[in-house]
């Protein structure tokens, strides 16, 4: 089997694009939006000319609300981010930004959240991702309770969890990358996204080491038998499944992607590269690694 | 063989109901739809804030003052005065709901207000956070009421309106001490009893000293809830409001009066308005994102799996009209989180199939007929829908008990998009294979139930 015979360079993309994924996670660093840390984001659009940003950051900085980022969207529309603001703020901003025209402007969306409630999130996502991570523990714990050879079967649970790190890492990875070009924030919707990947792409892994351990079973001597040519063949018998399983999810977040609603773009892109590499590495990583460790204890 | 093939037909008949459903019950479709019956009128899709425009308001309740055992009857009780202020507002289809604290969602008492069509933010906080008012007016001085016939020479009483012959008082519901429910000895009727404060009690003397004869209007938000005719001057600052209410209805205006005031005062923690184009085009993104990834998924399973992939688009069909007739009736409030969670759905319920299709092309291969093939890969297929349903369905009911809003509508729409294709893609798809079993066991039928490349 192709894979299993080239198992190292595979793995070693794997482990390339991780590293990769990690270097840009501390280079760049995640942007917390105000979902977490607090704050507020006005969304206009002017209705005729837009005010450049020179003109109004004067205007806004007189204002002593502390740092006020202006982003360009569209063509006549700026996103305002601020420290939350209460009542009183809001439409001191409005009237600033509008420049005392109150009608050349309209407000499309305002989003003002006190930092109380974005630890609230900070916490409960915190405790969403121990929660969902213990339950794949456990699930895996089950899927593999029953005792294999030649490899013993903690060490499939901990290559399906070393594939599922390898699975969230590189879409974060990508998201940060995204996130310092593109301004893309991490809000509740990331955490949603890395805990759907968890879920998604722990499956697909366990089906393909079900298939090897369904093989094993079938072998007469298992001390005789060829690991990696049974790794190999049931690779050969669950990969297209194992393809056009993801490939009809990623389909639908494509199609998400391109044509989605603005608020769900990213979700749906990390999304994807989340499917893409769920798949990729219950193929082309976790088997593999599952060779490597057996050749390893074989020399030992 | 027969009785399979009439199964698959009501099956095919009771989706086209369902599909049926889901186009009249929805104004954007049906152009008949003020017509239309009062069922269909009821069950519109239910739009969340960011879909549909308005203004999310989250508070924070300060119980510090309260007893604990007391907090929940609190919460409620302020929720009830928000909620009635609201009502008064005239905004249509308000959400006002306690978050109580606790392990996950942090210490505080919060109260999440959702505000749908109101995208004035201000006007919104201030209608909240006012205090409401109990007002107790007299009889004007009579004025003649003029009535004219109109044009027609018809005479219009519906513009004469009872405020006009009230004015104010000083005695509002700042001087009532307390309210409460009693029962007409000789009666048996329900009637509420008021107890004012030393100052509401001269007050009230003097009203009804003033007034005997004449009706007493006592009126909650500006809107008249009671007009008592004095019968004589009460110095005890005691009053009754008796009038043809149930048992209930007295309990509740009890319960408005004595919440005159919040409960328990609060603070605004977050807000957040979206203006209705913004939503509009949310709304539109998200249906062409679910027909395109529909079309897309449609066209992979024929392509690959050829007539069995024809079926599986026929019960994706079934499965989609089945979910969207789910959002309207529960009903379930969609968002652009629930949108996605809904198309993600799509891609996952076709999952089911793919396994039951690899599975039959792999018995063909062994070199089983077709109707063999068929029977091995649903049962064989079985064990691992099962295991990868269920692995899904727990992520998503930790992100459903875990969530806020958001998160919620995603999970909601996964979770329930995962428990009816398991029916779809099972049960329908089982029940159409078997009924197409005719096509026998030919070249040309062995094509059909192949898939991808291979011959």
């Amino acid at each position: 089997m192709f894979i299993i015979r080239h198992k190292k360079i595979f793995v070693g993309i794997s482990i390339g694009l991780v590293v990769l994924a990690l270097a840009s996670l501390f280079v760049f660093g995640l942007k917390v939006g105000i979902d977490f840390k607090g704050g507020a984001l006005t969304e206009v659009v002017y209705k005729t000319v837009r005010p450049t940003q020179e003109e109004l950051n004067k205007n806004l900085e007189a204002l002593n609300f502390g740092s006020v980022l202006l982003q360009p969207t569209g063509e006549l529309g700026y996103i305002v981010k601020t420290r939350d603001l209460n009542d009183a703020e809001h439409a001191k901003l409005l009237e600033t930004l509008s420049q005392g025209k109150a009608d050349s402007l309209t407000e499309l969306s305002f989003n003002s959240i006190g930092p109380s409630v974005g630890r609230e999130l900070t916490r409960k996502a915190i405790l969403a991702i121990i929660l969902i991570s213990l339950a794949i523990i456990c699930f895996i714990a089950f899927a593999f309770r029953k005792v294999a050879k030649p490899v013993s079967s903690w060490r499939y649970g901990l290559i399906a969890v070393a594939t599922l790190l390898h699975d969230v890492i590189i879409p974060v990875g990508i998201f940060v990358v995204l996130s310092h070009y593109y301004g893309a924030e991490v809000d509740a919707l990331f955490v949603v996204a890395v805990l759907t990947i968890l879920g998604l792409s722990v499956s697909d892994t366990i089906v393909i080491f079900d298939r090897i351990r369904e093989n094993l079973r079938k072998e007469a001597n298992i001390s005789k038998t060829n690991f990696s040519e049974v790794v190999g063949k049931s690779l050969d018998q669950s990969f297209v499944r194992s393809i056009c399983t993801s490939l009809t999810v990623i389909l639908v977040l494509l199609a998400l992607f391109f044509f989605g609603p603005s608020t769900t773009k990213y979700f749906a892109l990390m999304l994807t590269a989340g499917m893409f590499f769920g798949t990729y590495s219950s193929i082309f990583l976790a088997s593999p690694l599952l060779v490597l460790t057996e050749e390893l204890q074989k020399n030992k | 063989m027969i009785r399979k093939a009439i199964l698959a037909f009501v099956i095919l008949l009771l989706g086209a109901g369902v599909a049926f459903f889901v186009f009249k019950s929805e104004p954007r479709l049906n152009k008949n739809f003020d017509t239309a019956s009062s069922f269909f009128k009821n069950h519109p899709f239910r739009l969340g804030l960011d879909l549909s425009g308005g203004s999310h308001l989250v508070y924070k309740a300060d119980t510090s003052v309260v007893a604990s055992n007391e907090v929940n009857d609190s919460m409620e009780a302020l929720r009830d005065v928000i909620e009635r202020r609201i009502n008064l507002f005239g905004v249509s289809e308000p959400v006002v709901q306690i978050q109580h604290g606790g392990l996950v969602s942090g210490s505080d008492e919060q109260l999440i207000v959702d505000l749908p069509g109101v995208t004035d933010v201000k006007k919104a906080i201030e209608m909240i956070g006012q205090t409401p008012l109990l007002e107790f007016k007299i009889e004007g001085p009579k004025e003649p009421i003029e009535v004219k016939p109109g044009k027609d020479g018809k005479i219009d009483l519906g513009n004469i309106s009872l405020d006009q012959k009230f004015v104010s008082t000083e005695l509002t519901g700042r001087y009532l001490e307390k309210a409460t429910l009693e029962f007409d000895p000789n009666t048996r009727e329900p009637r509420v009893s008021l107890q004012f404060n030393d100052e509401g009690t001269k007050l009230f003397a003097e009203i009804t000293k003033n007034n005997v004869g004449k009706m007493v209007a006592i009126y909650l938000d500006g809107a008249p809830i009671s007009t008592p005719v004095v019968r004589e001057e009460i110095p005890s600052g005691q009053a009754v409001i008796s009038g043809n209410f149930t048992p209930t209805e007295g309990r509740q205006l009890v319960g408005r009066l004595n919440s005159g005031a919040l409960p328990v005062p609060i603070t605004l923690l977050s807000t957040q308005t979206i203006g209705a184009t913004l939503g509009d085009n949310a709304i539109m993104a998200g249906v062409k994102a679910t027909v395109i990834g529909f079309l897309l998924v449609a066209l992979f399973l024929i392509l690959w799996y050829r007539l069995p992939g024809l079926v599986a688009t026929l019960s994706l069909s079934i499965f989609v009209v089945i979910i969207l007739a789910l959002f309207k009736l529960l009903p379930v409030t969609l968002t652009a989180a629930g949108i996605a969670g809904f198309i993600i759905s799509i891609g996952i319920a076709v999952d089911a199939n793919v396994l039951i299709f690899e599975r039959v092309k792999e018995e063909l291969r062994a070199g089983k007929s077709v109707n063999e093939a068929v029977a091995a890969g649903f049962s064989r297929a079985w064990l691992s829908i099962r295991d990868s349903n269920i692995s899904s369905f727990i992520g998503a009911i930790i992100l459903f008990w875990f969530g806020t809003s958001l998160i919620k509508g995603f999970a909601l729409t996964l979770g329930m998009g995962i428990v009816v294709s398991m029916f779809s893609a099972i049960t329908v798809t089982r029940i159409f294979l078997k009924t197409l079993s005719f096509v026998g066991e030919g070249k040309v039928a062995r094509f059909l139930f192949s898939s991808g490349i291979s011959k």
